[in-house]
């Protein structure tokens, strides 16, 4: 029994901050299989690295701090942030700037903050971001995926387990081979380049990198995490209010000017299911820390960042625009929060 | 289904819900499947002058007497208070500070009462059998004095509840049956064995309240209460006034706002009472014992206690006396295991934790709960918030726990009552679901008791400030007043003409006017008898006329005070 700790409830409590974190790192499962089968093993190389940066590095300031280092591992917020920006980079990425996004996640943005619970931005974006402005090329050098249809329209090279981790370490490109050979754009790229080169969608449906609605791969992966974000609603770890009111946002949005001018803007679906919409949906914009807390505020939180994909994709100088929308969104969540307190019981109209 | 609710006029009835709650393992087969059995006799019983809200009972026997069961041994002290009766017949050892059930673990005046074993009830008022004849001030008394208070927790007295004034009509009395706490089961038990008594202190209270009709809810896990409350509202209430309403189960649906909102739809105001809209709501437990008083003239002396959790050996319902100490309790349970982890009077989620079995039961002991460790597992250090808002999706009144979390914390007890921290019903449900286990409702509670230690010290200097201020003004009229008499002894010095005295004509008026006021005071006072307490009604007069700095002054004062005199 701790003493001083003596206040009702005497309940056993039903939740705990790492059973949380673990619920979300199984939801990964799915997609993280997807995006290995589709790009190679420089996607669980990432995740590795990440996750062993992420956790030395929270373990190392918590010290530095004079913490408790294991209570702050022990809830697996450090492997979420890791995996999740393992996710969002190319699978090709140096393992220096994976070192060096996880610790400007984990140190400046998390910790300098005041650990978990005090950041305003959610880290992995933060850190993500920091790499694509400071690194343009590296963070946007995709692989193509692993459809040997696209491939051989392509003349493009797959890379081994063995010649992943080399690029990974050494940045050495297989004998023989160039960058050209071994990358190829993401969807939006492609979309975004052929649209400024006056193209019409039915034109770049015909690409071999389109798949149903979205890229080849791309949308099995988003598929992936889809499944995964259901698997949190069912087990309540998240509500549905962010998921549904980020995709409503991208969806409508996109959806209009679709519907205004099909030949010129690309289908709704094919928003929802590329880049990283739907991971951003129930994995990143779900962040509860630096998200909206009230019902009403997460709405309107989700349904922005939706909608300010739609606008950084499509004006904006990204190809995709996860990461910018959810941090512009976590600097207008206090305020959202502010006016949209419930109304409390027993109270009128307004409370 | 057999908890299926079925109106009066025969229609399904209309039930609302209230944001958030949460389903809890109820634990109520523990100690709901073993019939309620007497408690035995103690030797000793200890009873608090003080086991309701309001001022405390002042006691009326002194230590040697012999006092019979039943007899008054506390009687109330104004309006909002209520008295305390003899649990068994004995004699008064000591009237003296004894550990009580409070959160504080301080002691508290009590009566102590040796038992002499033989039980023996003294005169009891004539019980009011037709009480539909009875005028509703007549049956409120008697409630007020067979020292009913409400039973389901807050003891708020009774009588108070029933009398809501006249500009007040109760359109519909609601009775708590729902105990929504885990382990209790006194008023499903209550419910099962005195369902007819229930209804009887039904009926007598929507005579007092002159309510129409009566919904009592009952949470449907409790389906043999169910059951006994229909039939006993089928055999007695001839005028289809009362109807037992099934709600589901979920915590916290038998708090009071919460069981009005699923009944009626209607919120009680913030900061308001049911009566406001129309309602009053008593406890199962509160309708037995009125039914009692009015018919059987039973001061309220005894009430149905749960022993359970399993660090006792065999959980059960007791029918014990106010009074009993909770070991004596715990003892006819079999005792505590090895693996008492916690004593909890109360619920899991809103009682609070004991040192010792030492204490006596009160009228609002429902349950005596001994814990395991795996039953109320340590919740560890808490983490850090991580903002998740699980505490504001189960919060029954719609607040945001995470804010006023942040503002307690920080101390910023403006903020707290921004977030409506006075709303909190502390409840528990935040703290049970926070990943991070952060005792949320320590915060708050620690956030009100903040606020009001603010308040009555913001109370206090505004007090002193005002009698700094009335001081000033005082002392500055008595020096306007010396000055003043000193110039007119001067201007009276001054001229001397002739040989009359040194008074002018206006101390002469003056001087006649006291001499009437004092003469017409004293003759007052040699006409009425001492005894009735003149004293008391015109203190002043002698001192103020003896006074001869404010001899300007008492004129007016005793005019009034004779004017008053005089209409008395």
């Amino acid at each position: 029994m701790r003493a001083g700790f003596v206040s009702s409830p005497h309940s056993a409590r039903v939740n705990r901050v790492d059973w949380v974190m673990l619920q979300v790192c199984l939801a990964l499962i799915p997609g993280i299989l997807a995006m290995v089968w589709f790009f190679g093993w420089g996607v669980l190389i990432n995740v590795a690295l990440a996750v062993v940066f992420a956790v030395s590095a929270e373990a190392i300031v918590m010290k530095l701090r004079g913490r408790p280092v294991l209570p702050a591992i022990g809830d697996y917020s450090a492997v979420v942030t890791g995996v999740l920006f393992a996710l969002t980079v190319p699978p090709t990425l140096p393992w220096w700037l994976t070192l060096l996004g996880i610790l400007f996640a984990i140190v400046i943005v998390k910790q300098l903050y005041g650990g978990i619970g005090y950041n305003p931005f959610n880290p992995a974006m933060a850190g993500y971001v920091f790499l694509l402005i400071s690194y343009p090329v590296q963070t946007t050098t995709w692989l193509p995926p692993d459809i040997p249809a696209l491939l051989e329209a392509r003349d493009l090279t797959l890379l081994s387990f063995m010649d992943s981790a080399r690029l990974i370490f050494t940045g050495v490109l297989p004998a023989g081979l160039g960058w050209d050979a071994v990358s190829a754009a993401t969807p939006l790229d492609e979309m975004r380049t052929m649209l400024d080169q006056g193209a019409a969608i039915g034109e770049i449906r015909q690409s071999p990198l389109s798949g149903l609605f979205g890229g080849r791969g791309w949308e099995w992966v988003a598929g992936g995490f889809l499944v995964g974000g259901l698997y949190l609603l069912w087990q309540r770890v998240i509500t549905w209010h962010i998921p549904v009111a980020f995709s409503a946002g991208l969806f409508v949005t996109a959806g209009i000017f679709w519907f205004v001018d099909p030949g010129t803007h690309p289908s709704p679906l094919f928003h929802l299911f590329s880049g990283g919409a739907l991971l951003g949906a129930f994995f990143i914009a779900t962040d509860p820390v630096s998200a909206c807390t009230t019902p009403r505020g997460q709405l309107i939180y989700g349904a922005s960042i939706g909608a300010l994909i739609y606008v950084i994709r499509t004006w904006g100088g990204y190809p995709d625009a996860v990461a910018f929308a959810v941090l512009l969104l976590n600097i207008a969540a206090p305020m959202i929060d502010h006016y949209t307190q419930p109304r409390v019981f027993g109270h009128g109209k307004r409370a | 289904m057999k908890t299926k609710s079925l109106l009066s006029n025969g229609r399904a009835p209309k039930l609302w819900h209230f944001h958030g709650g949460v389903h809890l393992p109820d634990e109520k087969q523990l100690s709901n499947t073993v019939a309620v059995a007497d408690a035995p006799i103690s030797a000793q019983l200890v009873i608090p002058l003080q086991q309701h809200i309001g001022a405390p009972s002042r006691p009326c026997v002194a230590v040697g007497e012999h006092v019979k069961k039943g007899q008054m041994i506390g009687e109330p002290q104004g309006y909002i208070s209520a008295p305390v009766h003899a649990p068994s017949s004995g004699v008064v050892s000591a009237i003296e500070p004894r550990p009580v059930p409070h959160p504080s673990g301080l002691s508290a005046p009590c009566i102590v009462i040796d038992t002499d074993g033989e039980d023996a009830w003294g005169e009891l008022p004539e019980p009011i059998a037709d009480f539909e004849q009875a005028e509703a001030n007549v049956l409120r008394e008697r409630v007020r004095m067979s020292g009913i208070v409400g039973m389901g927790g807050a003891s708020f007295p009774s009588n108070v509840k029933l009398n809501p004034g006249a500009d007040q009509p109760i359109g519909t009395l609601i009775i708590n049956g729902a105990e929504c706490e885990p382990y209790i089961t006194c008023d499903d038990l209550l419910m099962r064995e005195r369902a007819a008594d229930i209804i009887d202190g039904v009926r007598v209270m929507l005579h007092v309240l002159a309510a129409p009709k009566c919904l009592i809810g009952i949470e449907d896990n409790k389906p043999e209460a169910i059951d006994a409350m229909r039939r006993a509202v089928a055999d007695r209430d001839l005028g289809g006034r009362i109807d037992v309403v099934a709600i589901p189960t979920l915590y916290p649906s038998g708090g009071e706002k919460q069981l009005i909102k699923i009944l009626t739809g209607k919120e009680v105001p913030s900061h308001g009472i049911p009566a406001q809209i129309g309602i009053v709501c008593q406890n199962v437990g509160t309708a037995a014992a009125v039914a009692d008083a009015v018919l059987r003239g039973r001061p309220l002396i005894e009430r149905l206690v749960t022993v359970t959790g399993r660090a006792v050996r065999s959980p059960r319902n007791y029918r014990v006396r106010i009074g009993t100490p909770a070991q004596d309790l715990v003892a006819a349970s079999g005792g505590l295991g090895e693996d008492l982890a916690k004593l909890v009077v109360g619920g899991p989620m809103m009682g609070f934790k004991i040192e010792s079995d030492a204490i006596p039961v009160t009228k609002a002991a429902n349950c005596i709960l001994a814990l395991t460790a795996a039953e109320t597992p340590d919740p560890g250090e808490p983490l850090a918030c991580i903002r998740c808002g699980r505490c504001a999706e189960v919060c029954p009144a719609n607040l945001l726990p995470q804010q006023l979390y942040w503002h307690a914390r920080a101390k910023d007890l403006d903020k707290v009552q921004d977030y409506n921290l006075f709303d909190c019903i502390e409840c528990g449900c935040c703290a049970h679901v926070c990943p991070s286990h952060i005792p949320l409702v320590q915060y708050y509670r620690y956030a009100k008791a903040e606020s009001w230690a603010r308040e009555s010290e913001k109370r206090a200097a505004e007090h002193a400030r005002e009698r700094h201020a009335a001081r000033e003004a005082r002392l500055e009229r008595q020096e306007r007043e010396r000055k003043a008499k000193l110039r007119k002894k001067k201007e009276a010095i001054a001229p001397k003409p002739g040989g009359e005295g040194g008074e002018g004509p206006g101390d002469d008026a003056k001087k006649a006017a006291i001499e009437a006021a004092r003469k017409r005071v004293l003759d007052k006072k040699a006409k009425q008898p001492p005894a009735e307490g003149a004293d008391a009604v015109a203190p002043p007069p002698h001192d103020a006329q003896t006074e001869p700095a404010a001899a300007s002054k008492p004129a007016p004062r005793t005019e009034r005070q004779a004017v008053e005199e005089a209409q008395s």
